[in-house]
């Protein structure tokens, strides 16, 4: 089975059957705004906060409950004209660092947000020594000591002469 | 060092092994509130009988706010608690009555007893999002000042309140004392 | 008597692990050909035995058997015949049985397939498999036996299987990833193998490499599976959510795909050999992690079984011994691998070495974004979420980073590679790439968008890279089509899996940048227009399924003013349990999905409901597939497969460990 490729077209098949009916968990708001921006803006803030009642969902994906109250809280926020950042500082008083999804930068956050600059960092230093190693050898290995060396200027003066 | 370097992943691996033993005592769900030490948000609402209340009626001294619903299971398994804590006026227990219906919420209280002084009608969650609930039961514990100190998430049965809201309470009178 | 059958099977299966891995180890120290050929029939003996217990696990869900406690909490009489079935993996205890019988399976599969090899080796690896499979069906005896019965009175009926889990997607997905997750214990009992005999040879590596690639395919696979299984069951047109439990499997693959790259390296010239083995042995943490995670209560997730921390302190004393052994053994050993030879700056092992430190750091800071909350909260008791937003803005670069060198690193020789080929192959590549990245989605879609104009610009880069290497290597022989038979299996499934990364990119960048949808309150007979196309309300009505009923809205979806489609959402309340679900309608096409998520009904008869226009999202998953299937036909690249034939006349003496080089 593992190295047949029919097994790979199969998946193909089943991927392009023509779905319907799956079952869904999408809530769905009809607030209305006046402008695409503020639509927008809604749509960013409901992805990006935590529903505090679910498992490890955001607002837009969890229906009822708490998750829905803070969306309309945000609608009349941005209605109100609130910013985002007043709109964040918000939630923070009421639900702390949980329920931004997108961590905030301080000083405790900041190995989580230069960790993978760091780790890049590590890496290309260790990458750097394995190549500078290897040119080492690759060098050695093509060098040949004074012995050889030696055989091979006498095997060259030889033919040398012959012809 | 050349031979040392191959002891890092070993090494590493053992701090983690360490952090994920230490993890798997933690919960992490349990929320912490963010209002301990800051006063009860503003409010001017009415009681589930429709008598208009706001932060002027809350009692003066320490009190208990109960986030409860006719819905909620766990409201009903700590309701004997409440009721007794009621009964012999240990402390004043004030009611949110959370995202309910008034009709369902006055049935609850007519058939099961109500412990509340008052119940806040919340019906549309806007008290319970300034508290930060995220779901009932919660119980707050307000000093005489209107300042949130402690939050109970879940059941508050008998054996909470003897093991964290008496010496809660206890050490809040320690320091209201000079 | 049947579930109490199903634990004897399992405490049968426990004791041939133990011998599995004991005696044929023992055996391959002191050269006792008996025990080292007892590896093989004790592999097969307990993948039987696994089998016949999930056989029996499977037939109590079949059979509505509720005094078995785990059949009553994930089953139900009224629930179909299929997802009876599937049930059997519906909840921790048979799932983790499942993933148990997967690494049987695997097991097995070595022993049947292992004939080229010298059988101190088959002894070692089938040892190190049965140790580590003993561990788990310990685990499952001792905290999490499917076969425990309720007593004194079982249930009249059972719990209903959640209603999420009663869809196609929960037959394919869980074994699918599981087979393959589980799959990279057979490279990590091969390095540890390797680890022990102090012997790393390309002959190993020519071993390894089919077994690495087909798990690192099935987990691709698998992985895919999940995705495309969120994407219409949540319903708002998501693919990956970065959550706890998806995170792991993704780590994995990003070390497998390591692996499998730093495979080649090893056999073709003899260096990385220590990375190598590094590699295997984090490949597999990253499967134990999963199950530690997934099952320990340890992270939050929607994913997770119901937590406890008693399986959580078993599962992570598995992973202490397990990985920190390996990773010791790894510390004392690994010195004595010598790299066979060197290589140059620029060079086709430089852009393997780049490739597999980019991925390296991408499965590091999946990692870190994932346990990152849980060390927060050990240390401040105060609690933080990462979610999408973070790993998109460290993953994403990361992955654009690699796709560059992914253009440039095939076409890159041996050793050595002059930067003024690479630069005269790849200029004009690179240049078309850039204009039509730009042009395309202009011209296409009416839309710019800088972010994804660079992404396609990237995949774009890697497809003409492809084109243009291929057109180098059929130039010289007599005709192109000459040219095309003589490359290998390996080279076209290197070039289809690199294909598959581009088509995904595609996928990716279309459906996140320019995606629409739209929530509205339909009335029936109203209309929505949305992405050119028109959806009209027709009809609403309620309906009954065999654990369920409900409503259902018609739709009809035309473009151009013709009708081509109806859909049918739905909402539904499932008996047993009493949840309600939400059904999606999805048209699904090779360009674009269109889909309905209904909302509620008012009481005017009125429906709101979410549109959603997808472009492209399909190629997510097509790209994945081509992965899935370049990795497998590289795997069966005849070298393979001449040399097992070859060698079988050769096997069963110890002198054959040296192997002769790579054809």
């Amino acid at each position: 089975m593992r190295t047949l490729p029919g097994t790979a077209l199969c998946f193909a098949s089943f991927l392009f059957v023509l779905l319907s009916s799956q079952i869904g968990y999408a809530q769905v708001d009809t607030f209305e705004f006046e402008t695409d921006e503020q639509q927008r803006r809604f749509r960013q803030l409901s992805d990006e906060l935590r529903c505090p009642q679910c498992q490890n969902a955001n607002l837009s994906g969890s229906s009822g409950g708490v998750a829905e109250d803070l969306r309309r809280e945000i609608h009349r926020m941005i209605m109100e004209g609130m910013s985002n950042a007043e709109i964040e500082q918000f939630m923070f008083e009421r639900y702390g660092d949980f329920i931004f999804y997108r961590p905030r930068l301080r000083s405790d956050t900041l190995l989580l947000w230069f960790g993978p600059l760091i780790f890049l960092g590590i890496g290309g230093v260790v990458a750097w020594t394995i190549s500078r190693r290897a040119r080492q050898t690759d060098a050695a290995k093509t060098e040949l000591d004074p012995k050889q060396q030696q055989q091979l200027d006498k095997l060259l003066n030889n033919s040398e002469s012959r012809s | 060092m050349s031979k040392l370097k191959y002891f890092i992943p070993v090494i590493a691996f053992v701090g983690l092994a360490l952090m994920l033993w230490r993890g798997l005592y933690l919960d992490p769900k349990e929320l912490p509130s963010m209002l301990i030490d800051k006063p009860l948000p503003e409010f001017a609402m009415t009681t589930v009988e429709d008598s208009a209340i706001s932060n002027a009626n809350l009692p003066d001294g320490m009190f208990l706010l109960n986030v409860w619903g006719s819905y909620c299971l766990p409201c009903l398994v700590e309701h004997p608690t409440l009721m007794r804590l009621a009964e012999e006026g240990e402390i004043p227990v004030v009611g949110i009555n959370y995202k309910d219906r008034k009709e369902l919420a006055l049935d609850w209280l007519d058939t099961n007893g109500n412990p509340f002084e008052f119940s806040i009608y919340d019906d549309l969650g806007r008290l319970g999002i300034d508290l930060g609930v995220y779901g009932a039961p919660e119980t707050y514990l307000v000093d005489a000042n209107g300042v949130i100190r402690y939050r109970h998430v879940a059941v508050l049965d008998e054996q909470v309140w003897q093991e964290v809201f008496e010496p809660a309470i206890a050490e809040l009178n320690a320091e209201s004392t000079p | 008597m049947l579930p109490e059958l199903g634990s004897f099977s399992l405490i049968l299966a426990l004791c041939l692990c133990g011998m599995l891995g004991t005696l044929p180890v023992v055996g391959a120290h002191t050269g006792n050909q008996l025990w080292m050929n007892l590896a093989r029939p004790l592999a097969a003996g307990i993948f039987v035995f696994l089998g016949i217990g999930f056989a029996i696990l499977v037939y109590a869900f079949l059979t509505d058997d509720f005094s078995v406690s785990f059949v009553a909490q994930h089953s139900n009489s009224l629930l179909p015949m299929r997802y009876k079935f599937t049930a059997a993996w519906g909840g921790h205890e048979g799932s983790f049985l499942l993933w148990t019988f997967m690494l049987a399976g695997w097991m097995f599969t070595v022993g049947v397939f292992s004939k080229s090899m010298p059988i101190d080796f088959v002894a070692r690896v089938l040892g190190v498999l049965g140790l580590i499979t003993f561990s788990y069906i310990l685990f499952m005896l001792a905290t999490s036996n499917p076969f425990d019965r309720i007593v004194p009175l079982p249930p009249a009926d059972g719990a209903d299987l959640n209603s999420a889990l009663q869809d196609i997607g929960f037959i394919l997905h869980p074994p699918t990833l599981y087979m393959g997750y589980v799959g990279f214990s057979v490279v990590f009992a091969f390095a540890i193998a390797a680890l022990i005999s102090g012997r790393m040879d390309a002959a190993w590596a020519r071993w390894s490499r089919p077994w690495a690639n087909v798990a690192w395919a099935i987990l691709t696979i698998g992985i895919a599976l999940g995705s495309w299984w969120a994407y219409y069951e949540l319903g708002w047109g998501g693919w990956w959510a970065w959550d706890p439990v998806e995170n792991p499997p993704l780590i994995t693959w990003l070390f497998g795909t390591a692996l499998v790259h730093s495979l080649a390296v090893t056999e073709k010239r003899g260096v990385f050999k220590s990375w190598t083995i590094l590699l295997a042995i984090l490949a597999f943490s990253g499967s134990l992690l999963g199950t530690f995670i997934t099952r320990s209560g340890l992270l939050t997730s929607v994913h997770a079984f119901a937590s406890d921390p008693d399986r959580g302190f078993f599962i992570l004393g598995i992973l202490g011994i397990a990985i920190g052994g390996s990773l010791l053994l790894y510390a004392i050993r690994a010195p004595l691998m010598k790299a066979d030879a060197g290589f140059e700056l620029v060079s086709r092992e430089m852009f393997l070495l780049a490739n597999n430190v980019i991925l390296v750091v991408a499965a590091a800071s999946v990692f870190l974004g994932t346990l990152f909350p849980m060390v927060y909260q050990a240390i401040t008791d105060d609690l933080i979420s990462i979610g999408p937003p973070y790993f998109n803005a460290i993953f994403a670069p990361l992955m654009m980073l690699l796709v560059v060198f992914l253009g440039i690193g095939p076409m890159s020789r041996w050793k050595r590679t002059s930067p003024a080929y690479l630069v005269a192959q790849l200029s004009r590549v690179a240049l078309a790439s850039l204009v039509l990245g730009v042009v395309l989605p202009l011209l296409v879609l009416l839309e710019f968008s800088l972010a994804a104009s660079i992404t396609l610009l990237l995949a774009l880069w890697v497809i003409f890279s492809i084109a243009r290497d291929m057109a180098d290597k059929t130039a010289n022989k007599k005709t192109r089509v000459a040219g095309l038979r003589s490359l290998s299996w390996s080279y076209y499934g290197m070039q289809l899996a690199h294909l598959g990364i581009a088509i995904m990119l595609v996928g990716v960048s279309l459906t996140s940048y320019f995606s629409s949808e739209r929530s509205v309150l339909l009335d029936i007979g109203g209309t929505v227009e949305l992405g050119g196309y028109r959806f009209d309300l027709v009809d609403s009505r309620r309906i009954e399924g065999p654990n369920y009923f409900g409503e259902q809205v018609e739709m009809t979806v035309s473009r151009d003013g013709e009708v081509f489609r109806v859909l049918y959402p739905e909402r539904r309340l499932y008996v047993a349990s009493g949840t309600p679900s939400t059904e999606m309608a999805i048209d699904a096409g090779f360009f674009r999905d269109l889909f309905v998520t209904l909302g509620e009904q008012r009481e005017s008869g009125a429906w709101t409901m979410t549109l959603y226009v997808k472009p492209f999202v399909r190629w997510i998953w097509l790209g994945a597939l081509f992965m899935a299937f370049g990795a497998c036909i590289a795997a069966g690249d005849k070298r393979y497969r001449r040399l097992r034939v070859r060698e079988t006349k050769k096997a069963g003496s110890p002198s054959s460990e040296a192997m002769p080089a790579a054809s």
